[in-house]
């Protein structure tokens, strides 16, 4: 069979450079497989720095190795790699094209700062007067407001938040400006728009966790004391906003009774989302193990449905926690949680027992659902590829496709795709990578491998 | 604004100053409640048994008592009849074909279309007057007074026919703020209290009511704010209930929310009866300098 | 305790009335426990509302009727509205309760009650009391 593009180009004019957007673990594994396989890579992020939500987890489960151990090399690598080129800050807007020759138009987010300029001093951020709440460590911390996410963070330049900024509301103070020795900071900075010719493009956009506000009868957003899983890794995380001591947000206090609730919004066909998000039995698992290796005469309960540990070495893990660190698993979803004095009461239930069970917690942990990334949906417009109705990129076919979208060329990976742990991420981005160098190398042999009319069959299908 | 009222048994037995304070509040803030001509007993629990058709009768009929007088709308105080009439409304509206059985049967009625709106006295305040307008008529602040208020179940769930969000109501609270009053946020507020369990499992009630009696007290509450004369009777009574078991405990007045309404808008205590209350309320507001 | 199962009891007509009368679909029910876990009326149970649904799941008959547990039930739709499932429990409290008293078995002894202390009830509490335990 011959192959027949959109646009009936020729199989022969491929551009031999991939897109990849997002720069989680799951697009800087393809950056990296596909940049080792010689091709050129353009990597766009959102954000100032790449890393994506691993970078933000204290130990990994199931073998508690340290993430940020595992990501810093691999982030240097991403930016120091001679094939490609690291665009963060950046958002893509526009995707013409087809398969061998998108034509995508990429918006440089004005920072403020002139990101080639800048040496990475760090002394404008010292000297920035103006705290707000630090995103990375999800309100738990502070960061300045000419700021780098994080320590580590790839690139390690600043970017200027402007709506908290005093001279870009005001007109005062400028300090930063005054002591950069470069003369990077540049107030006058305005969004560019880029554009990059590629022939194929990886969308790794990873996700969100279920909005706070929906789960009123927990009383997330409302009491301190009532935060999330990945909050719970900040709070375990050296580089965190307590240096990796667990103490409760609300008085610092050390607690003693922790409860971990599980499928909060998840598997919830009428408030929440009605599928499974994978990853929270095992992290949950994970933070009554951890919670436990810090506070040795605390308690940890976890409230389940179900126990989903089918990874590698995951069901021995949880047992693990069970025997070895006195994790108290508890049959049953929990009802409310709310303040009592400096108490969380937990109204849960023991299905096992036949009993409603109340616990006064210190600190209670959601497992809130995985949802995908905001702006997702926005982005598969751009891309003309399809998304379920939850927002997550749906794949060409399920088993016999599951890395490719309807739309020859575009390649999935990762959490937009669905919901899954950092194994299959990175394994999915492996495959992803893998897809685009034969696209690559097969355009040199005439392009048979891109003769693949199943392919098209489902984009139109789908799209329709 | 004129509206219908409808009044349910309990207002006009045991639960006379809500709605003597109701009416003169509602007055007062430019709202006429029509009581209608002719109603009957809204049968005070909606059925929830999906072939007892017989008893969606007795709500139905009072919502075409509504049309015979002209009326789009019905307003009410009691939470029960609130709930039975708006569940009847909707189990009419979403079934055409239980819709066509009940008008059916009940041959000596005009058919029922299913469009009166029934709208608690609470939203009418909150959606049609506005706190901001209420604020501006309270003549008696009642700073100082730190109420906690108790939505109970009926007024909030199921979903589809609660006045306020579920899980977070504030109309309550957002009123009395508009009084000047504190509102003390309490967990219990929307848990329920036993309902009618009060009549043979008094002993269930009773614990139902320390709960939130006594988180309230902890709290510093001065009085409990509610809207359900079912509820009112158990915080009330079985409260006295609770206290004659166990000395010591605090005694703290409930209220109808019109209750205080109507003494923010000074329209005085004789509107508000509470020489009815079983824990007499009095004490507190002279020495508030209310009444 | 132990319930003997086979498809005759799990579709038996109880299971069916059951459905029936309240209108739900008694799988749709994956026994997470949150509508018992914030009940009210739990303290006095002896069985979860949430087991005597599964009671009727499988068939069991007469552990559900006579479980204590649909006659401390009052309605407060607390389960229902924290049900991820959209299971309307209190319906089903309502039909098992129905098949009680359709059959002339009434819960509540009207004439048990205390003259003085029905005085004293709001006519809510009372009439809503004997619809839901009296036939
Ligand atoms: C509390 C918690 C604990 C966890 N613990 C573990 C664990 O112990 N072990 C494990 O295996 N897994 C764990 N996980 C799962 C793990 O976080 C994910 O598997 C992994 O992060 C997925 O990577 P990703 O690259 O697909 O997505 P992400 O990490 O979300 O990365 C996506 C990146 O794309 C960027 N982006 C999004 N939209 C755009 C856009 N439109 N344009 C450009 N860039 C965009 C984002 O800014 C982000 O940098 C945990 C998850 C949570 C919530
Ligand atoms: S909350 Fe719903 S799904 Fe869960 S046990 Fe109760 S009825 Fe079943
Ligand atoms: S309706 Fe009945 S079963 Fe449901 S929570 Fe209320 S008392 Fe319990």
């Amino acid at each position: 069979m011959k192959l027949t593009p959109y646009n009936n180009a020729s199989t022969a004019a491929i551009t031999k450079r991939a897109l990849v957007i997002g720069g989680g673990i799951a697009g800087m594994q393809a950056s990296l497989d596909i940049a080792d396989a010689g091709y050129e890579v353009v990597l766009v992020e959102r954000e100032p720095s790449i890393g994506g939500h691993m970078i933000q987890l204290s130990e990994t489960f199931p073998t508690l190795d340290c993430s940020q151990c595992i990501m810093t090399p691999k982030m240097v690598e991403v930016s120091q790699h001679p094939n490609i080129r690291l665009m963060t800050y950046c958002e893509v807007e526009d995707v013409t094209g087809d398969v061998g020759q998108f034509d995508v138009r990429i918006r440089k987010k004005a920072a403020y700062v002139d990101r080639e300029k800048c040496t990475g001093c760090g002394l404008c951020v010292e000297k920035c007067p103006t705290k707000v709440p630090s995103e990375f460590d999800l309100s738990l911390g502070k960061r300045k407001v000419i700021y780098v996410p994080f320590p580590q963070a790839v690139p390690p330049k600043p970017v200027i938040d402007a709506e908290n900024c005093r001279f870009l509301t005001s007109g005062k103070c400028g300090v930063c400006k005054k002591v950069c020795e470069v003369e990077a900071v540049d107030f006058e900075q305005t969004d560019t728009m880029i554009e990059e010719r590629v022939g194929a493009i990886v969308v790794a956009t990873g996700y969100d966790l279920y909005a706070k506000e929906k789960v009123a009868e927990y009383g997330y957003g409302r009491y301190p004391d009532v935060i999330s899983g990945l909050e719970f890794e900040r709070l375990n995380s050296a580089s965190g906003p307590t240096t990796g001591e667990i103490r409760r947000p609300s008085d610092g206090k050390v607690p003693r009774e922790v409860v971990f609730i599980q499928c909060v919004g998840s598997r919830d066909r009428e408030k929440g989302v009605p599928y499974c998000s994978r990853i929270c039995c095992m992290y949950a698992a994970k933070h009554a193990m951890l919670y436990k290796h810090k506070v040795p005469d605390g308690q940890a309960y976890v409230f389940y449905m179900d126990i989903r540990a089918d990874g590698k070495g995951y069901e021995e893990f949880v047992q693990r926690g069970v025997e070895e660190d006195g994790t108290l698993y508890l049959r049953g979803r929990v009802s409310r949680v709310f303040q009592h004095g400096d108490k969380i009461v937990v109204w849960g239930v023991d299905t096992l027992a036949g009993k409603k069970t109340e616990i006064a917690a210190d600190m209670v942990v959601l497992a809130t659902a995985v949802v995908p990334a905001a702006g997702s949906r926005k982005l598969a417009k751009a891309l003309d590829i399809v998304t379920d109705e939850y927002g997550f990129y749906t794949e060409a076919h399920l088993k016999a496709h599951s890395v490719e979208s309807g739309k020859p060329g575009i390649l999935l990976a990762g959490c937009g795709q669905s919901p899954k742990d950092i194994p299959d991420t990175v394994a999915q981005a492996g495959c992803a990578a893998s897809k685009v160098t034969a696209l690559f190398s097969a355009s040199e042999v005439g392009g048979s491998l891109l003769d693949l009319p199943m392919r098209f069959t489902a984009s139109k299908s789908l799209r329709e | 604004m004129k509206i219908h009222y409808y009044p349910g048994c309990t207002l006009k037995v045991t639960a006379t100053q809500f709605e003597s304070s109701a009416i003169a509040s509602a007055q007062a803030l430019g709202v006429e409640m029509l009581e209608l001509q002719r109603w009957n007993c809204c049968g005070t629990v909606y059925s929830l048994a999906n072939d007892d058709l017989i008893r969606q009768l007795a709500p139905i009929r009072n919502l075409i008592r509504v049309r015979n007088e002209n009326g789009n709308a019905v307003t009410t105080l009691c939470s029960m009849c609130l709930n039975t009439l708006k569940s009847a409304n909707l189990l009419i509206n979403e079934n055409p074909e239980k819709k066509r059985t009940i008008n059916a049967f009940m041959d000596e009625e005009e058919d029922y279309d299913g469009g009166v709106e029934v709208v608690h006295l609470l939203e009418i305040l909150r959606d049609r007057v506005g706190f901001e307008e209420v604020r501006g008529k309270v003549t008696q602040p009642l700073s100082g007074l730190r109420a906690s208020p108790y939505y109970g179940c009926l007024l909030l769930r199921p979903e589809e026919i609660g006045i306020d969000r579920a899980e977070s109501p504030t109309i309550l609270e957002d009123l009395l703020k508009s009084m000047s009053a504190e509102p003390i946020d309490s967990p219990y507020k929307a848990e329920c209290c036993g309902s009618y369990q009060t009549v043979d499992k008094a002993d269930l009630v009773i614990e139902k009511t320390r709960d939130i009696v006594s988180w309230a007290a902890r709290n510093k509450a001065q009085c409990i704010v509610v809207s359900c004369p079912l509820c009112f009777f158990n915080l009330d009574e079985r409260q006295k209930d609770l206290a004659e078991r166990e000395s010591g405990t605090a005694l703290l007045p409930v209220f109808y929310f019109t209750q205080l309404l109507a003494l923010a808008l000074g329209l005085g205590a004789e509107v508000c009866g509470f020489q009815k209350h079983v824990i007499d309320p009095r004490p507190l507001l002279s020495s508030k300098g209310f009444i | 305790m132990e319930a003997r199962l086979s498809h005759a009891t799990i579709h038996s007509d109880f299971v069916k009335k059951v459905e029936e009368l309240s209108g739900q679909d008694l799988l749709a029910c994956y026994q997470c426990g949150k509508c018992s876990a914030g009940c009210p009326i739990v303290e006095e149970a002896e069985i979860l509302p949430s087991q005597v649904l599964r009671l009727v799941q499988l068939g069991q008959r007469d552990d559900a009727l006579h479980s204590k547990t649909i006659w401390l039930c009052a309605s407060c739709y607390t389960c229902v509205s924290r049900c991820p499932r959209g299971v309307d429990l209190s319906k089903i409290m309502e039909a098992l309760r129905q098949i009680v008293l359709r059959k002339n078995l009434d819960h509540v002894k009207v004439s048990e009650l205390s003259r003085k202390e029905m005085a004293k009830l709001p006519p809510i509490a009372l009439i809503s009391n004997f619809r839901k335990f009296t036939g």
